[in-house]
């Protein structure tokens, strides 16, 4: 049976971020997590591929709280899932990260893996390259359509000035988009059910992780998070019809030589 | 002696990035070096010639079509026989995921979509970038050698074109893509463009109809401009392939209007570094309000005609 792998990650809900204002300091501790948006359209992915008869596994880097995230890979209908967790695993960037899903992925040794294009918390969307790397397959990033045809896939992918239909051979790793589907909400059974299924806990020992290269891979530092400073005028501009607010916001603009 | 070197598949974003080079490998003591890749390279290669000290060029018909895993691999050969000390790379979306390939080949961090970057007492390379949906600025350090980094369109002046540089033809190997192309399909050109637009005007959920994006398109074309959309415009109703946010496309026009347009934070830090910003909303209480230089509080389908009006009467 082919195998699909897919990574997810439990980030920071951004929406529901606070940030002190006196300070400017973002308040990360205590604060709501979910699974990262492109990750729910991996998932939805992943199951789809299972319906048409290939084994679907989710796997996650983080912390306790994190097997939230593959709970709910569970409840869309995963089949199995597998948390990487060490206390040597803390304040990995990317590098580090993609170290420990490559390691994941040589044992669970997996047909196609898939990832969202980057997590909606950092942003960087380096882990799905960094991770085809680090195995050595093709990675094809930005995804809006994905077809497997015989053993190769077919992708449609989108740059910025256009979209490119390729096709490479598995094993392959591809990073979606949220274009590519709408993931499903699990049935409350569903969820039910996945509360009960067991989650593989892999460390340090179970992966096979080297703790000096692990050291190694720590790239870069992050030395301070910061509320960016907004410094805007904002000028209400008034006038008791369109056309005089109209004309206000050109004289305004005009004066700022931003027009023509 | 190495150097601070800078790649991107666009001309113009490699000189953008050329500009801060120069500054970074002045500090350093360094030399200033560009690479052009490709397949008939040789104009790329004499027009960055003119801002960098050296230019390393691997010109080869399998690099035609840009394939992220091909790239990294010359990219990869090349930064190992020179040792730079910084790799900056153009941060479109092909630039990015070669960053990252080409950063894991070398077992060293990158820094993506950097908004400032520069060297420590330490000769190491510091940057700020948007994280958590643009609430908020992370500053980071490169611990590793050479430090990658990733810098989107028009973050830095293009560099003055004062050198003469040499230029060096490198012979590495190459290799075939292990993905292969099977159609191509353009876009439309105004989406294209959005990035180096000098006035943007954008679309928000107040526009009701996709008729009405031609109101847009009328102030645009007044101001010289062009028009995008918020995420769920293109995302949720399908009228646009591409956004304007964190997500989508950044924008750093010298005007951007939004029409419309509520605000959310992923879509605000795809428009912070607009010079100006006017929001039109309805809503008093509209988040985009906050980050704007003047705000209009009004049915945007009676002020933008008679904005299209006053342009077309009084400016542009």
């Amino acid at each position: 049976m082919p195998r699909v792998m897919v990574c997810v990650k439990y980030a920071i809900n951004v929406d529901e971020l606070k940030v002190d204002r006196e300070s400017g300091r973002v308040i990360t501790t205590g604060a709501s997590r979910k699974t990262s948006d492109f990750d729910r359209n991996a998932v939805e992915e992943a199951v789809k591929l299972k319906e048409q008869g290939w084994e679907a596994v989710a796997v996650t880097v983080g912390d306790e709280q994190s097997k939230m995230a593959l709970r709910e890979a569970l409840a869309m209908g995963v089949d199995s899932v597998y948390l990487l967790t060490d206390e040597r695993f803390k304040e990995l960037d990317t590098l580090g990260t993609s170290y420990l899903l490559a390691k994941a992925a040589e044992k669970l040794k997996p047909d196609l893996i898939l990832c969202g294009e980057a997590s909606i918390d950092s942003f960087s969307g380096q882990v799905g390259p960094r991770l085809a790397e680090w195995l050595g397959i093709p990675h094809i990033a930005y995804a809006r359509s994905l077809r497997v045809d015989g053993d190769s896939v077919v992708v449609e992918r989108g740059l910025e000035d256009r979209v490119e239909v390729v096709r490479a051979r598995m094993p392959v790793l591809v990073s979606v988009t949220r274009e590519i589907n709408q993931p499903r909400t699990p049935s409350l059974m569903a969820i039910m059910k996945a509360s009960r299924k067991e989650i593989a806990v892999w460390g340090v020992e179970e992966l096979g992780v080297e703790v000096g290269e692990l050291e190694r891979l720590r790239g870069v530092e992050v030395v301070g998070v910061q509320a960016p400073r907004v410094e805007r005028k904002a000028i209400t501009i008034e006038g008791e019809t369109a056309r005089e607010i109209a004309e206000q916001l050109v004289k305004a603009l005009l004066k700022e030589g931003v027009l023509g | 002696m190495t150097g601070v070197w800078v790649y991107s598949e666009r001309e113009e974003l490699a000189l953008e990035l050329l500009g801060k080079a120069s500054e970074l490998a002045g500090k350093l003591g360094v030399e200033v070096a560009a690479v052009a890749l490709g397949s008939g390279v040789e104009a790329v290669a004499q027009g960055l010639s003119k801002a960098a000290d050296r230019v390393y060029v691997v010109d080869a018909p399998q690099l035609g079509w840009f394939e992220a895993g091909v790239y990294a691999h010359v990219l990869s050969q090349l930064a190992r026989r020179y040792e730079p000390d910084i790799i900056l790379i153009g941060s479109t979306k092909r630039g990015k995921e070669v960053a990252a390939r080409l950063a894991t080949r070398l077992r060293v961090g990158c820094i993506p979509d950097c908004l400032r970057v520069d060297v420590d007492g330490e000769g190491r390379l510091v940057a700020d970038r948007l994280v958590y949906g643009g609430r908020a600025v992370s500053t980071q350090v490169c611990q590793s050698k050479p430090a990658v980094a990733t810098i989107p369109p028009r973050t830095f002046e293009r560099a003055e074109e004062t050198r003469a540089g040499e230029i060096v033809k490198v012979d590495v190997e190459v290799g075939e893509p292990a993905v292969s192309l099977v159609e191509t399909r353009m876009k439309e050109a105004p989406e294209v463009n959005i990035e180096e637009a000098d006035v943007v005007v954008c679309g928000g959920r107040g526009i009701e109809k996709k008729e009405d994006l031609r109101m847009l398109e009328e102030l645009a074309e007044a101001l010289g401009g062009v028009v995008g959309v918020t995420r769920p415009l293109a995302e949720d109703r399908g009228w646009f392939t591409e956004w304007v946010g964190l997500s989508g496309r950044k924008v750093k026009p010298t005007l951007y209007i939004g029409v419309g347009v509520s605000g959310a934070i992923q879509h605000v830090a795809g428009i912070r570094d607009s010079k100006v910003i006017v929001a039109v909303n309805k809503d008093p209480e509209a988040p985009i309000f906050q980050v704007a230089d003047y705000i209009v509080v009004g049915d945007l389908y009676e002020i933008i005609p008679a904005l299209i009006e006053a342009v077309k009467k009084g400016g542009g």
